[in-house]
């Protein structure tokens, strides 16, 4: 396991002024230069020390369980008369794939001599994730969550407080995710020195996208390894994942960005229905924008005043999108597909009755547009099973008495 | 000559500049505010362009910007209201506000109708130096209008430097490293004023953030050209039933 250092001569990563075409960059206020200044130039160093790649991979293996196993479905095969495999990220310590980024981001704040370590969170899978490698280290840990979130979210912000962090209510704005971002980033504004700011996905400024992208890059190299293994060649024919900020999506791409014969496909929230006025569908509903100091595709009113998205999976309902996913839009490398809140749902049970795999939500966004693909038996499909659905229990609990 | 240098060119202390977010306390209430700030003695207005999420405001002047925006406010709204301001409004106003929304309008007709209405500068605190020197100078002085750029306590020597440099009007110095409307002593910043004024910039320095009263006023003017005023004004007319009145109460305190 190594983390990716070198991507020169790519179209779809980061260039060295830190755009993907032109999506990215960092639209900064001068107070949060020094510390944004400060990851631009330390942390491709860091990332390719082989002191930081040992420490890295060793907790990956011992103490998140990676590799996650690459699993050929075979129900779910039958049923979509092609080849399934399951990224299984929902295995992971923590139960998704966003502890692979804490990992790497909680040691690259150690190198950088921080004390104090600071979050967002929607779900409160991110939270939980963060709160677990600060209790790790022995860091304090702030995560910052919006308050219509904590309280569709108490058994996670109950996670994170056992895990010594102390939650602070968003009461902002909408209340939510972009709330509890906007309050995260105001927070590192007033702690400018000792704070390390560990965001969830591949948002905000230039250094984020790419670094978090690279942490979760893990996933794809480990897909080409294991259908190496499986079926004597590293490229599959598709590879589905669900996609709020994109985090997931952005690691198992990440190894596949160059191979253009591997067709990429994110998919997005869809809420009620992509016109609904209640979906999370950026790609479809969005326009180039700032958002979270990224320039970026984001949903926003025709006087660019950012609007409130609408997920039934708290994980997705993001407003933006990570730049680099506006890239793969803009120039068609990815092919942006969406699913409903009722199909996430529908494929949530359908893999659980199938495979005997409880999925999240978000996952099973991905799961719900297997049936759109037309399918051929010899495909070779990955799908990104990015966490489990141990959180979603309320709202399956809730579906099965309808 | 822009007014904002006419302004420096004639008065070097004690220049107070008042933020307001436009279209608050109500919808029309933009000139109202900026009559009385006038006629009551502010040297500068500093025009808020409200935003869903100003990343740099704190609490107060977040919640200012969801009235407004609640009662209606937007940069086309705003423009007409601005449109025949210069019959009766001589000091020099700036527009700040973030980036997003600027965008959507359009950078330049944004900058267009600034300069048709009579705006003389911008503070658009996302809009990062880089950005504004490789795609977006030219426009902005083909326009005649200032940029004005911050810097913190954290700012490195060279970076004030450059920043000085493709700054026009003045530079806005945050007092410390902070949001708007923090409560942060003004005492402990005297070494980074001190340090900013050996530096002998070649634009006057305004100091910002945390100035709330008359001590605090006078603590900042000490090292500087003058100082930036805008939680502790929204909160005194957040709920004010006689907005004259409570503006001028206001400025007689701090001046």
């Amino acid at each position: 396991m190594e983390i990716a250092v070198n991507t020169k001569g790519s179209k779809y990563h980061v260039n060295e002024k830190g755009y993907y075409g032109s999506f990215g960059g960092a639209y900064i206020p001068e107070m949060l230069y020094p510390n944004v200044e400060e990851l631009r130039q330390n942390y491709m160093q860091i990332l390719g020390d082989p002191g930081f790649q040992q420490e890295f991979a060793q907790l990956l293996k011992d103490y998140v369980g990676r590799p996650s196993p690459l699993y050929l479905a075979k129900r779910l095969s039958e049923k979509y008369k092609a080849n399934i495999y399951l990224k299984r990220e929902d295995l992971n310590h923590t139960g998704a794939h966003k502890v692979n980024n804490t990992i790497g981001q909680i040691l690259l704040a150690q190198r950088l001599g921080k004390k104090r370590i600071i979050a967002e969170t929607g779900a409160g899978q991110h939270g939980v994730a963060t709160a677990t490698v600060c209790a790790l280290m022995g860091l304090e840990c702030i995560v910052y969550m919006g308050s219509v979130d904590i309280e569709r979210q108490a058994p996670n912000v109950a996670r994170m407080q056992m895990l010594g962090a102390t939650v602070i209510p968003a009461t902002s704005g909408s209340r939510t995710l972009k709330d509890a971002t906007n309050e995260a980033i105001r927070d590192w504004i007033n702690n400018p020195v000792d704070t390390h700011y560990i965001i969830g996905s591949v948002v905000g400024p230039h250094p984020y996208p790419d670094m978090v992208a690279r942490f979760q890059s893990v996933i794809s190299e480990e897909i080409k390894q294991q259908l190496q293994e499986k079926t004597g060649s590293p490229y599959p024919d598709y590879v589905l994942a669900c996609v709020g900020g994109g985090s997931n999506a952005a690691g198992a791409f990440f190894h596949f960005l160059d191979d253009e014969q591997v067709q990429l496909v994110p998919v997005e929230a869809a809420g009620k229905g992509v016109n609904s006025g209640f979906s999370a569908a950026t790609s479809q509903l969005g326009k180039p924008g700032v958002i979270h100091a990224s320039k970026t595709l984001l949903m926003q009113t025709e006087d660019g005043q950012i609007v409130e998205p609408h997920s039934i999976s708290a994980g997705l309902d993001y407003p933006g999108v990570g730049p680099l996913h506006a890239h793969l839009y803009e120039t068609g490398r990815a092919r942006f597909l969406n699913a409903t809140d009722d199909e996430a749902l529908e494929a949530a049970f359908e893999l659980t009755r199938l495979e005997g795999i409880i999925p999240a939500l978000e996952s099973s966004h991905a799961l719900a547009r297997l049936k759109d693909l037309n399918l051929k038996p010899s495909d070779v499909v990955v799908v990104c099973l990015s966490g489990r659905g141990d959180k979603d229990m309320g709202t399956y609990i809730k579906h099965m008495q309808k | 000559m822009n007014r904002i240098d006419q302004l420096f060119a004639s008065k070097q202390t004690g220049i107070l500049n008042i933020y307001c977010t436009a279209g608050f306390p109500a919808l029309e209430d933009t000139l109202p505010v900026m009559t009385a700030l006038q006629a009551h003695g502010a040297d500068m207005i500093e025009l808020g362009m409200p935003f869903s999420d100003p990343l740099a405001d704190g609490p107060v002047i977040q919640d200012s910007s969801t009235r407004a925006l609640q009662n209606g406010m937007s940069l086309k709204k705003l423009f007409t209201q601005l449109k025949d301001f210069r019959k009766n409004i001589h000091v020099p106003v700036i527009l700040m506000g973030y980036l997003n929304p600027v965008m959507q309008f359009g950078i330049e007709q944004f900058l267009q109708q600034c300069a048709a209405t009579g705006v003389d500068g911008l503070i658009l605190p996302d809009l990062p130096m880089q950005e504004y020197e490789q795609e977006y100078r030219p426009l902005f002085e083909k326009y005649g209008l200032h940029l004005i750029f911050l810097v913190t306590p954290e700012t490195s020597e060279a970076r004030i430097r450059q920043i000085d440099a493709l700054s026009k009007g003045f530079v806005y110095a945050v007092s410390s490293s902070s949001t708007t409307g923090k409560d942060k002593d003004m005492k402990g910043q005297q070494a980074y004023f001190e340090r900013l004024k050996s530096l002998q910039l070649k634009n006057p320095v305004l100091i910002g953030f945390g100035i709330k009263d008359k001590p605090t006023f006078d603590a900042a003017c000490a090292y500087s050209n003058g100082a930036i005023i805008g939680t502790a004004f929204i909160k005194a007319v957040e709920n004010a039933k006689d907005l004259d009145g409570t503006i001028k109460q206001f400025i007689q305190s701090v001046k």
